[in-house]
């Protein structure tokens, strides 16, 4: 407000559309991308809580619950899932470390089995749902069943791509290193929130309905 | 301006007349809140054009107002006085809430919703289970008339876009309601299709109607005549067509009603006297009984 | 502070011309851009176009309603007309404008070059208009009509393609209403400029910190409940349909969960504005900073916990409904403090009566009002008796139309000089809320008296004993749509020919008008300099400057410009 001390010229250079469009311009702010993260991990938690409110209210308000005729749940193959996904968090922040370690190499290996991992598990859910003697609309209760594990899915879907893309990613050389792993560090963050998820989800939909 | 507000408070005209002892109450919360309300309104306002009069900034004057950035004390003052009132406010409606029955005990526990995936026939949507009476979501007996007269119970079903009202102890159906003066009547209220809602303007009394649910209005009349009763749930295209009418008549004029209906139905063991389109006096909806799918058939299903 | 580095730093003479500053070309303002200010000029004049297409549709309605029967239009295409109207109102007109001004100022407000994701912040823009056409096209295929709220089951069984677009359009316009917030929130607490605290950040900040929180926590559980309506809708499941096991009453709990808070969210952001707007016209400080700050954040908080008293008459339990009473009410106490510390502010200032300030002081007005009968309307006994009546549709256009949308219009007239670089025509700024004042009362007051004897809400047919009152309304609503006229002329014309602005024709003390108007493509030629705090009107600088009150700095601020 002081009037420019800085001469013109060079104040439109600075200002050129070609930086603006960048999104930052001459001066660099701290990178943000994290807490944005954490801000929609905040959200996409909500979206969780509001079913598994329904849930809860379902469970508590109905008469007959679980609804008649509606069969146990199978509890193998999703106790099988639990482990593998809470395993393929401690796997990949194994990779993590790698990577603080500037071992890019690591980092793929392990991210890599955390992949394949994450589509072990989805295998086991399609395996889940083709086996189910109930289907979406039997009732109330397979029918949250179905939505809670579907979105679940989704995520756990949305994660395995997440990871593919930081290995694609790595390649490049230089891209991940010991300083600038912001890639790394959100799919793993994001992981982790599937997997805590997921428990909540295993208690809320399996065991106290059985 | 507090005179103001007390007059203006009772002397508002702005509700219906009161039929029903609660609904005076109702009337006497909202008298106070309407003093209560006058008095902020009167004073922020007051306030307001005052100053866009007295301090009108000057032609030329340039300079600015004095920098009072707060006051703790009155900042105290106008937070605390909301507080209190609000308090007051809270109190006087539970008590009011209380007295017109709404924390019934038996009100306690909601059964939920009735599994209704079960009937088969149409007509057993109206999953009324009288097992299960242990509830009331709604305004059940009041403390008060809690012992002594036993209620008169009438059922009531809403379907788009009528009212049919059953009575259990002579099996009267009908389209409009009929009650006794000075006796407590107990609404047992389900749907048959969508939300509905039960309101009585001139008993201040309004609950929901609900399919899969049963929910209860409990009220004593104590002004004979003639009354509307009106469906205030969006419902469907007709939802302001759904109104019929709530006849209070003395005891003697009520038996004669009951009695020439159970007659009535007896003799034609058809339900001719339901038809609630042509019961109802809104002449304006005649044209429109078509569209509005309400036909014997569709009553005479319901009739249990 | 870093005045101290300020205080030497010698006035040299401005640039010659202001239009040497690199601008946005016209063109821009049609693409996808990421510079804050483009896009909150694109989300204020998208959320406009809504605006006059859902009072459009108002009109209709009223017309309809000036007489008992459904004659001008249909039953059933009436309630399409309601649904559309109000889902218009608030989801692409209160809510996209509320963040149009947080696009606009935050950054400006903070000293910040833009948005701390401005990629993010384009694409949340561009969601609104497809989201928006989407709804428009469920015309031509039978619109929803189950009202804004969609309770089931009625909106399973009627109009059903419509609902499914309705569904669909609100999750892609809560959405990037969400993205909205993750800006707005990541800003405002990371990217200040290095002096300023969060006390000395603008009010609006505040509210906005306010209406994100908001938008972050409810809205996805909004978006919960749609995907569940959706599945009953499409797939045959029975979440909320009782024919099949399910209960509404869950929907209603879901529903309401985010849509109280949405009231705030519409609300909150104009909170914000009118304490930036009142002090700069009252040439006073504003009335207990910290006051108002923080009871934004405990209305937002509360806001969170009240969500059934729209449930009073629905199958809530007793005890629920006395205890959603008491919170309820709780609530008057953080507004009160608002409306108490505004009206402080103004008295003993010295008030330039221009159209911002004016619609600010109807604001004030109008939402009391608004507030008082909310206050009613949490009173259980009370409010068994005027649910959907049309005591409920005063209530919410008290707040909303006098509320909110006055505030937004004393937004616009005093920022539009800051956007445009031009001033508005005073005249035709009053004209436009004399008529807006008066139509708006006669339109919704006798609302009050209509509900409470007995007119229900949502229909299209009613009792001809309400036919007076209703013919008032119409004639309110039809002297309110012509107050839309000088408006638009209003805005058109100074566009192009009103009186330039220069950087601070309010003299004005926050960040934003420290920079040229309209500000540059970075806003600020350089580091902004943070020499009193947002409102120190009236306050001798002396004791942060050492030898320069604000009538200096101010008088230095508009010679620069000139
Ligand atoms: C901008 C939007 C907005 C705002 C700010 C508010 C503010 C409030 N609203 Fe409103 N409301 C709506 C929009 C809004 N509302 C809408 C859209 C609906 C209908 C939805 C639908 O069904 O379609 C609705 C419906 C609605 C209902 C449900 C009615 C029903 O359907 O039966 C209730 C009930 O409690 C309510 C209460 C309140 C209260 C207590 C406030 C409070 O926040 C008000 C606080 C303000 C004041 C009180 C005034 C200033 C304070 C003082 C001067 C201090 C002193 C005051 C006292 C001590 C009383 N509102
Ligand atoms: C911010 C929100 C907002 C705003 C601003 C308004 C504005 C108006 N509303 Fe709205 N209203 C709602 C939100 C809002 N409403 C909601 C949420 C509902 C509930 C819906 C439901 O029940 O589901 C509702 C319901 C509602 C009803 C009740 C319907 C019913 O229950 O049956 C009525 C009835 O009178 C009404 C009337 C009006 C009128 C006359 C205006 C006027 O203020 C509008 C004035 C009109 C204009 C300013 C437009 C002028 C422009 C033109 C005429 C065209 C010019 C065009 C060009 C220049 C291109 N509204
Ligand atoms: Cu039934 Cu409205
Ligand atoms: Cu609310």
């Amino acid at each position: 407000m002081q009037g420019s001390t800085v001469d013109n010229k060079s104040q439109i250079a600075i200002a050129s559309e070609q930086e603006a469009e960048q999104g930052h311009g001459h001066h660099e702010h701290p990178d943000f991308r994290m807490v944005g993260l954490y801000i929609f991990l905040i959200s996409d938690s909500m979206t969780f809580i509001g079913f598994f409110a329904a849930l809860l209210i379902y469970r508590a308000i109905m008469p007959v619950w679980p609804p008649e005729g509606m069969p146990e749940f199978e509890l193998l193959i999703p106790i099988i899932n639990t482990a593998i996904l809470v395993a393929s968090s401690f796997v990949m922040h194994e990779g993590q470390k790698s990577l603080k370690q500037n071992d890019v190499g690591g980092l793929q290996k392990y991210f890599g089995i955390t992949a394949a991992m994450g589509a072990v598990f989805l295998a086991g859910q399609v395996y889940e749902y083709s086996h189910a003697e109930f289907g979406l609309t039997t009732n109330l209760l397979a029918s949250c069943f179905y939505v809670l594990t579907g979105f679940h899915g989704l995520h756990v879907l949305t994660g395995v791509l997440l990871i593919l893309c930081v290995l694609w990613r790595s390649r490049e050389e230089g891209h991940y290193s010991a300083s600038s792993h912001f890639g790394v560090e959100a799919a793993e963050i994001y992981w982790h929130f599937v997997d805590v998820i997921w428990l909540v989800l295993f208690v809320l939909v399996y065991l106290i309905n059985n | 301006m507090t005179l103001i507000s007390l007059w203006y408070g009772q002397n508002h005209g702005l509700l219906p007349m009161a039929a029903s002892n609660d609904a005076g109450e109702v009337d006497e919360l909202f008298n106070f809140m309407m003093t209560i309300a006058t008095g902020l309104f009167l004073l922020v306002e007051g306030v307001l054009v005052y100053s866009l009069f007295k301090f009108r900034r000057q032609k030329g004057d340039t300079t600015d107002g004095p920098p009072i950035e707060g006051n703790v004390p009155l900042e105290i003052v106008w937070t605390a006085i909301p507080t209190v009132i609000v308090f007051i406010l809270s109190i006087y409606s539970f008590e009011i809430y209380n007295r017109m029955g709404g924390l019934d005990p038996m009100a306690a526990g909601d059964p939920g919703p009735q599994m209704m995936a079960h009937s088969h026939h149409h007509s057993e949507l109206v999953a009324l289970d009288t097992s299960q009476q242990n509830i009331a979501l709604g305004l059940g007996i009041s403390p008060e008339s809690q012992q002594g007269i036993n209620p008169l119970e009438i059922k009531v079903n809403g379907i788009q876009y009528a009212w049919v009202f059953t009575y259990p102890e002579s099996g009267v159906i009908s389209g409009e309601i009929h009650v006794p003066v000075n006796r407590p009547v107990a609404l047992n209220m389900t749907a048959g299709d969508v939300i509905h809602a039960f309101w009585l303007p001139e008993f201040r009394i309004k609950q929901d109607v609900i399919p899969g649910r049963e929910t209860n209005l409990v009220f004593t009349a104590n002004q004979v005549g003639q009354y509307p009763v009106i469906c205030a749930e969006l419902c469907g295209a007709y939802h302001g067509g759904m109104k019929t009418q709530l006849y209070v008549q003395t005891e003697e004029e009520y038996a004669q009603w009951i009695q020439d209906n159970t007659f009535a139905m007896k003799e034609s063991g058809e339900s001719v006297a339901m038809n609630p389109v042509s019961n109802s006096d809104t002449e304006f909806l005649e044209p429109y009984a078509q569209d509005m799918g309400v036909d014997a058939d569709t009553l005479a299903q319901l009739k249990p | 502070m870093s005045t101290t580095l300020e205080r030497n730093a010698p006035i040299s003479p401005p640039p010659p011309e202001q239009n040497e500053h690199p601008q946005r070309k016209w063109y821009e303002y049609f693409g996808f851009s990421t510079d804050h200010k483009v896009i909150g000029i694109q989300y204020l004049v998208t959320a406009f176009f809504f605006y006059f297409i859902g009072g459009a549709l108002a009109e209709v309605m009223r017309t309809e309603l000036s007489t008992p029967d459904p004659d001008f239009v249909q039953p059933e295409f009436y309630n399409q007309l309601l649904t559309m109207h109000g889902t218009i109102m608030l989801f692409l007109w209160i809510i996209p404008a509320g963040a149009a001004f947080a696009n606009y100022l935050i950054p400006l407000m903070i000293g910040a070059e833009d948005m701390a994701f401005p990629r993010l912040n384009g694409v949340a823009f561009w969601m609104i208009p497809p989201g928006g056409i989407l709804l428009m096209s469920s015309f031509f295929n039978g619109a929803p009509q189950a009202g804004w709220t969609s309770y089931p089951p009625l909106s399973l069984v009627s109009g059903k393609s419509g609902e499914e677009i309705w569904i669909l359009s609100i999750l892609i316009l809560g959405t990037s209403s969400m993205l909205g917030a993750f800006n707005f929130v990541t800003t405002i607490l990371l990217m200040r400029m290095p002096d300023m605290d969060i006390h000395s950040m603008p009010l609006f900040c505040w509210s906005m910190l306010a209406t994100s929180g908001l938008i972050i926590i409810g809205t996805p559980v909004l978006g919960a409940a749609l995907i569940l309506l959706s599945f009953d809708l499409i797939a045959g499941t029975a979440f909320f349909n009782p024919a099949g096991g399910g209960d509404p009453i869950v929907y209603q709990h879901m529903f309401w969960f985010y849509s109280h808070p949405a009231v705030y969210i519409m609300i909150l952001p104009f909170f914000g504005a009118i304490s930036e707007i009142l002090p700069v016209h009252a040439r006073k400080p504003i009335f207990g900073y910290r006051a108002i700050a923080y009871s934004s954040l405990a209305i937002s908080f509360l806001g969170l916990i009240v969500w059934a008293h729209h449930m009073f008459s629905s199958g809530t339990p007793g005890w629920l409904r006395m205890f959603f009473m008491a919170t309820t009410m709780i609530i008057a106490v953080p507004t009160g403090i608002k409306v108490f510390s505004w009206c402080a502010t103004i008295w003993g200032g010295k008030l330039s009566l221009n159209s911002a300030f004016i619609f600010a002081v109807g604001f004030l007005s109008s939402f009391l009002i608004g507030g008082l009968s909310g206050v009613m309307l949490a009173s259980v006994p009370f409010d068994i008796h005027v649910h959907d009546t049309y005591f409920i549709v005063a209530h919410f256009h008290y707040v909303l139309f006098g509320g909110s949308v006055f505030g937004l219009f004393a937004a616009v007239y005093h920022w539009f000089p800051k956007m445009t670089g031009r001033m508005v025509n005073e005249t035709l700024g009053q004209i436009h809320f004399v008529m807006t004042f008066i139509g708006f009362n006669i339109t919704f007051l006798p609302m009050h008296q209509l509900g409470l004897q007995g007119m229900n809400r949502r229909i299209a047919l009613y009792d001809p004993q309400f036919q007076f009152l209703n013919m008032v309304c119409t004639v309110g609503s039809y002297i309110l749509a012509l107050s839309t006229f000088p408006f638009i002329i209003n805005i058109i014309w100074s566009l192009y020919k009103g009186e330039k602005a220069g950087r601070n024709p309010w003299r004005a003390l926050t960040l934003e008008w420290q920079t040229a108007s309209p500000p540059i493509i970075e806003n600020f030629e350089e580091e902004p300099v943070l020499w009193a705090g947002p409102y120190d009107y009236g306050i001798d600088t002396e004791s942060i400057d050492g030898d320069e009150d604000v009538e200096d700095m101010l008088a230095a601020v508009t010679s620069e410009s000139q």
